[in-house]
């Protein structure tokens, strides 16, 4: 119990290090891949190649001057950027990053905290996370403030459906909701990525949303709302609210990663998986799961500098008419093809049965794609004369 | 058996504990010299129009009450996705299930046909 | 009990207790709203402690996450934030309120002196072993899906009445 409470102290210290230098790390990596995008320098001035840039920023945040705006409502004002930034560093919690340690101790599990109910811990979590933004906008007693809140919530709320029906694939494939037992089901056959394509898709267009991500930065779209629900915000209480935005995608990038990329799971290999639990091991998958995660969050930072902003009819109608009855439609076809491929035929769960739903996958990603582009949603709702 | 709860609660203590730290700390070091311009509301260097306490569209009411709805029905999933495949044989049959859920899903798809219908998705 | 899980559970129970006080003492209906998630997530927490963890979490997403949205979008779409008249009333109020809720209290004292009746009383470590062999879900799930088919499927009539309702109320002049 001893030893329980103390590698648990040291896991959760090692995880707020590692998100909050990793958010740090995160803003001087978008800048700077911001620039390279389009061809300038961007911060390279403090430390090597800009390396310092975030220590400074944080340092300047905690001694800056902060405003309250008058008429705001003072203890609101402050609680916001506390009730956001909570949620989103709890979230992490429940997300395995490497196999199993061995120490003379016993053996430690590289997770925070292996919860029975899972990634439901995360989804409930996180729905927290509105809180922060509809009372930032409200207390600031100022109007592009409270509808940058207004939005922000209203667009997080309709994509939350979204994002919950497309991890109900997964659970359909894994039959359980602990993240280390979904890890361990796509060790065993393929990836989730194959089997479940559509329910990626879904998913990653839901984290987008959630987080607040271009082309869903809506809350903060700064041509008509200044800066959105954090606009009378300054110094360190934006920096929280700035912290708790990058860790939500840290946390989203791992979550995408957990449940259709394998987790820590090295690819054609079963090295990591069979045998007893090895230093290197542990080291190894930990380096693993540290790259895919980075993956995504590139292509986080990616797509913030490549794609425009939606409007917000069509964010709302991208949400509501679109993704909702995907996912009602995806899940009916993937729990029939289950159905039909394990009672009618017998297959049990094995590479043969992934890569069928694969083919599946494949099939309705393509009626799906010649559905919406169309030149409906994704160009806009103007009516150009078909050429 | 409650045992993986208790680094939750260890987490959510340090990180409160964290965010009381940085809002406080920040507090005390900062300095803080109010003018009645500083306080105002920033609206792009513009001076303020209007108040900030206007009422809002009811169309983020029916979205709030939407997403209420279809959440519950989420929820439903999660336990019935959990079982469907999971343990077949052990519980109901799969095929009894599928027809299950498609019983609950039709029925809430009537509502999701009638909200399109009466236009309560258009944000106009 | 151990110990810790008898700290925690006073902890919670204290968190739940004030937060339902000061949200129905509160003046301004936000902070009554804010205090009740408070109170929301506290009842969460002592649902894990009962081993009803998946319903704890949905305690969270549900309560929590959804309806308590909702409340707060109805405060701000009324423009109700401000601190508005208090709603305790006079001295006969207060009388009849602390009779009741001395009423309550010998109530529970009772109930928690007998205990909880062997109806609802499962032998010990029931819960560990269905969630050994189902998982969490999972052991709710079956029941729900087998025994308590026919209230499953009368929900969706009931979820479908509620976006129906929903819908007339918002868009009545369509």
């Amino acid at each position: 119990m001893t030893f329980f409470l103390i590698a648990s102290l040291i896991k959760i210290l090692a995880v707020f290090t590692v998100i909050m230098v990793g958010v740090a790390l995160l803003t001087l990596a978008e800048r700077r891949i911001c620039a390279w995008m389009q061809d300038r320098l961007g911060p390279n001035r403090v430390g090597p190649q800009g390396l310092l840039q975030p220590a400074a920023d944080g340092l300047k945040n905690i001694f800056k001057e902060e405003t309250y705006p008058a008429q705001a409502d003072k203890t609101l004002f402050v609680l916001a950027p506390a009730v956001s930034f909570i949620p989103a560093l709890l979230t992490f919690a429940v997300i395995p990053f490497a196999a199993p340690l061995p120490t003379p101790w016993g053996q430690v599990s590289m997770v925070v905290a292996d919860l029975p109910v899972g990634f439901l811990y995360i989804l409930a979590i996180s729905s927290l996370g509105v809180y922060g933004i509809v009372l930032a906008g409200w207390s600031s007693n100022n109007k592009y403030a409270l509808l940058g809140g207004l939005r922000a919530s209203a667009q997080m709320i309709s994509y939350e459906i979204a994002m919950g029906m497309s991890t109900v694939a997964v659970l359909l494939l894994a039959g359980n909701v602990t993240l280390s037992q979904i890890i361990a089901r796509q060790q065993d056959s393929l990836w989730f990525v194959l089997p479940l394509g559509l329910a990626f898709f879904i998913f990653i267009v839901a984290a987008f949303a959630e987080t607040n991500r271009l082309p869903f930065d809506l809350p903060e779209a700064e041509g008509e709302l200044i800066a959105g629900y954090h606009t009378e915000y300054s110094a360190m209480k934006f920096s929280m609210f700035y912290i708790a935005e990058y860790s939500n995608m840290v946390t989203a990038s791992a979550l995408m990663v957990t449940l259709f990329f394998g987790g820590w799971d090295i690819p054609f290999t079963n090295w990591d998986t069979t045998g007893p639990a090895e230093v290197l091991k542990t080291l190894a998958t930990l380096a693993v799961f540290g790259f895919k995660t980075i993956c995504f969050l590139f292509l986080y930072i990616w797509v913030r500098w490549t794609l425009p902003r939606f409007r917000y009819d069509q964010l709302m109608a991208l949400g509501w008419k679109v993704m909702l009855p995907l996912a009602l439609v995806y899940l009916t076809i993937l729990a029939t093809a289950i159905w039909i491929l394990h009672t009618r035929l017998g297959w049990a769960y094995e590479a043969r049965f992934a890569w069928a739903l694969a083919g599946l996958n494949a099939g309705l990603a393509v009626v799906l794609f010649w559905f919406l582009d169309r030149g409906r949603l994704v160009s806009g709702s103007v009516e150009t004369g078909s050429a | 058996m409650l045992q993986p709860y208790i680094p939750v609660l260890l987490l959510i203590l340090f990180v409160a504990a964290n965010a009381v730290m940085m809002i406080v700390v920040s507090h005390y070091a900062a300095p803080r010299r109010p003018t009645p311009l500083k306080d105002a509301p920033y609206e792009s260097g513009m001076p303020p129009l209007g108040s900030a306490r206007e009422r809002f569209s009811v169309k983020f009411y029916l979205v709030a009450m939407l997403f209420i709805v279809f959440d519950i029905e989420t929820v439903f999933l999660f336990p019935w996705g959990t079982i469907f495949f999971g343990d077949a044989g052990a519980g109901p049959g799969m095929g009894f299930l599928l027809v299950e859920m498609l019983v609950f899903m039709v029925i809430l798809a009537v509502g999701y046909v009638y909200v399109w219908k009466r236009r309560a998705l258009e944000w106009d | 009990m151990p110990p810790l899980t008898l700290t925690v559970f006073w902890a919670l129970a204290g968190m739940a207790i004030t937060g339902a006080t000061l949200c129905i003492t509160r003046r301004s209906p936000l902070a009554s709203a804010l205090w009740l998630v408070v109170t929301l997530f506290a009842l969460a927490g002592l649902f894990v402690l009962l081993d009803a963890q998946f319903i704890g979490v949905l305690q969270v997403l549900v309560y929590a996450g959804a309806i308590m949205v909702l409340f707060l979008f109805v405060i701000m779409l009324l423009n109700l934030g401000r601190p508005g008249p208090s709603d305790l009333k006079g001295p006969v109020g207060g009388a009849v309120a602390a009779l009741l809720a001395g009423t309550l209290l010998l109530q529970l004292g009772g109930v928690g002196s007998s205990g909880p009746p062997d109806v609802i009383r499962m032998p010990e470590g029931t819960v560990a072993a269905l969630q050994r062999e189902q998982g969490m879900v999972g052991a709710v799930a079956r029941p729900l899906f087998d025994t308590y088919l026919i209230p499953f499927e009368i929900t969706s009539i009931l979820l479908l009445a509620a976006i129906v309702g929903a819908v007339v109320l918002a868009k009545r002049k369509l």
